[in-house]
């Protein structure tokens, strides 16, 4: 595939929701910064809530809905990935998790990937770095040094303190894209294995 | 084309009375749906093999002997051997065996194994599933086709001096086919040993078969077995028939939401969309399963899961004769445009008859060198000239 595509996760769950509001508000910076820096990319957004049942079903019966097939297929083909999730109970949500669970082994390795988060009120800021860091470091994603965490009350907060994060997030993150951005991941019957390497043990 | 069916071995409650068959019943059902098999012209049946509740094939040499001694045509296969935790000298054992006792009716479907918990009951790691496949294969082939086997290996105890008793009927291995949903390890394990390679199927959108076996056949041709459409391949397909496509719709929905493994999950059509599953009528069959072909290429053999979900031994019995009915269609249809080079699955009978010919042939080469030799030593200057020795 040729276009570059930096693909938009978000978990929220209502319409709209703040996580979509945030995951816009992210994907609109970084779209510019990289234009700017001569590295244009389209944007993808996937709404987890859209593939929710569609989720549900590929975890028990192992077989992906055509369009979740779909989503993964953008994942592994991103040059980066922006990710944001509501905070439930002190974490990402449930159906956050779930796309990650069922996400192929590998498809985040070294991929750059932006964290972000919404939540009722500031005192939950730190599950970026409680919950999203390790997800993501577990799946050997490149994680941007910053992320972004909103609480309801920075949508009305007149001091822009919320646009500036974004602004620093997107940069920050699109640094890391263009200087090493996501590769398409490797087509897994398209490898020849040397039998005789197997043999060998 | 072969067509044949293939039995998990699953024991599931039928979910429209609450009945749960023993696995006394399950045993001998299963020895019923493989005579039926057999009468309505099937040519082949395969048991699965497991070691754990609610399955209960767990000794498939013995359910297979018994179905031997039974029939008279049918080929008897399984789906799968476990390669990873039987020892291999045992399987070499039991299949040479059951094939002395079936005259040769036999072959077998290698495969890991997907039970973590397994594994350890037999002395063995899940995680080392691929290396176990690939040794234990290496050791299998040659406990069927060398005399006196020394070996050593990192997963049993090595071999000094071994002799299988008893050596393969006619001096021919049962031929193998390597099943595996998504690992190209195997699919390149059947290429390079030139046998057949079967994908599941049942479980997964035809555009993941289709990469698994096109893998498969494009390594079958770098090996050195032929051309691509010349490999061995084998699919499995599931349906529910009914002469009204409404009645198997409306008979299979409460089977399909209770399943083990897909139940309460996708919608039935959704299901049916996404997988080779049909339920309908047996025209909608016949044309579902002469369209994997298009997907796959021309293929050599195609199981049916048929026993499954609970449904009762009735049940399954009246499906067997529904496909004995359109097994004629099906056969005409995959016979309709196929390549003459496309080959048959392989059987005992035709197996014998390449060895015969590769040892006349090797005879032929003996009484009429093809170049000089040495008179004294009976050396060619070739070989010496190979082996870096003064000639």
């Amino acid at each position: 595939m040729s276009e570059r595509t930096l693909v938009v996760i978000s978990a929220g769950v209502g319409t709209p929701s703040s996580s979509q509001l945030l995951a816009d508000r992210l994907a609109q910076a970084s779209q510019r910064v990289l234009a700017t820096a001569g590295a244009p990319v389209e944007v993808r957004h996937i709404e987890l809530r859209t593939l929710a049942s569609d989720l549900a079903h590929h975890l028990t019966s192992q077989v992906p809905s055509p369009a979740l097939a779909d989503a993964y297929a953008a994942v592994g083909r991103a040059v980066g990935v922006i990710v944001v999730s509501p905070v439930f109970n002190a974490s990402y949500s449930g159906l956050f998790k779930m796309f990650f669970d069922l996400l192929d082994e590998g498809a985040m390795h070294a991929r750059p990937v932006l964290l972000a988060a919404t939540g009722g009120t500031a005192r939950h800021s730190l599950v970026i770095d409680t919950a999203l860091l390790p997800l993501f470091h577990y799946l050997k994603a490149a994680i941007a040094p910053l992320g972004v965490f909103a609480a309801t009350g920075d949508w009305g907060d007149p001091s822009g303190h919320l646009g500036k994060r974004i602004e620093a997030a997107s940069r920050a993150f699109a640094e890391l894209v263009v200087e090493r951005p996501g590769t398409d991941v490797a087509d897994e019957f398209d490898v020849d294995i040397d039998f005789t390497d197997l043999l060998r043990g | 084309m072969q067509f044949g069916i293939f039995s998990v071995g699953d024991i599931t409650t039928d979910p429209t009375n609450g009945v749960t068959p023993t696995e006394h019943d399950r045993i001998k059902s299963a020895v019923a749906i493989a005579l039926k098999a057999e009468e309505v012209g099937l040519d082949v049946f395969a048991t699965g093999e497991h070691h754990n509740p609610p399955f209960h094939p767990s000794s498939p040499t013995t359910l297979l002997g018994y179905i031997a001694a039974k029939t008279d045509r049918i080929i008897l296969s399984t789906a799968t051997t476990l390669i990873t935790t039987n020892d291999p000298v045992k399987i070499a054992e039991d299949y040479s065996v059951l094939q002395h006792l079936a005259d040769g009716r036999v072959d077998l479907m290698l495969g890991r194994g997907n039970t973590g918990p397994v594994y350890p009951w037999f002395g063995k790691d899940i995680r080392d599933g691929i290396s176990l496949a690939v040794e234990n294969y290496a050791l299998l082939r040659r406990l069927w086709r060398e005399p006196v086997v020394d070996w050593e290996g990192k997963f049993r105890t090595p071999l000094q001096g071994f002799t299988l008793a008893p050596q393969p009927l006619d001096g021919v291995p049962p031929f193998v086919w390597h099943g595996s949903i998504r690992s190209p390890e195997i699919a390149e394990q059947a290429a390079f040993y030139g046998d057949g390679f079967f994908h599941n199927n049942i479980f997964w959108p035809m555009s993941h078969t289709r990469q698994m076996v096109n893998l498969y056949r494009r390594r079958w041709e770098h090996y050195g077995h032929g051309p691509a459409d010349t490999a061995i391949v084998g699919l499995g397909g599931q349906f529910f028939m009914r002469r009204n496509s409404q009645d198997a719709v409306a008979e299979f929905r409460p089977y399909f939401d209770n399943a083990p493994v897909y139940g309460h999950g996708p919608s039935m059509e959704d299901f049916a969309a996404q997988t080779p599953l049909t339920v309908g009528s047996p025209q909608q069959v016949i044309e579902r399963t002469l369209s994997f072909r298009d997907q796959v290429g021309d293929y050599q053999r195609q199981l049916f899961l048929v026993d499954h979900a609970g449904l009762p031994l009735k049940t399954v019995l009246e499906q067997l004769d529904l496909l004995g009915e359109i097994l004629p269609a099906l056969r005409e249809g995959f016979a309709q445009g196929r390549p003459a080079q496309v080959p048959e699955a392989p059987t005992h009978a035709s197996l014998v008859a390449a060895a015969l010919a590769e040892r006349a042939s090797a005879e032929q080469s003996v009484d009429e060198p093809a170049i000089a030799v040495d008179d004294v030593t009976g050396r060619s200057p070739y070989q010496a000239a190979e082996s870096g020795e003064p000639r």
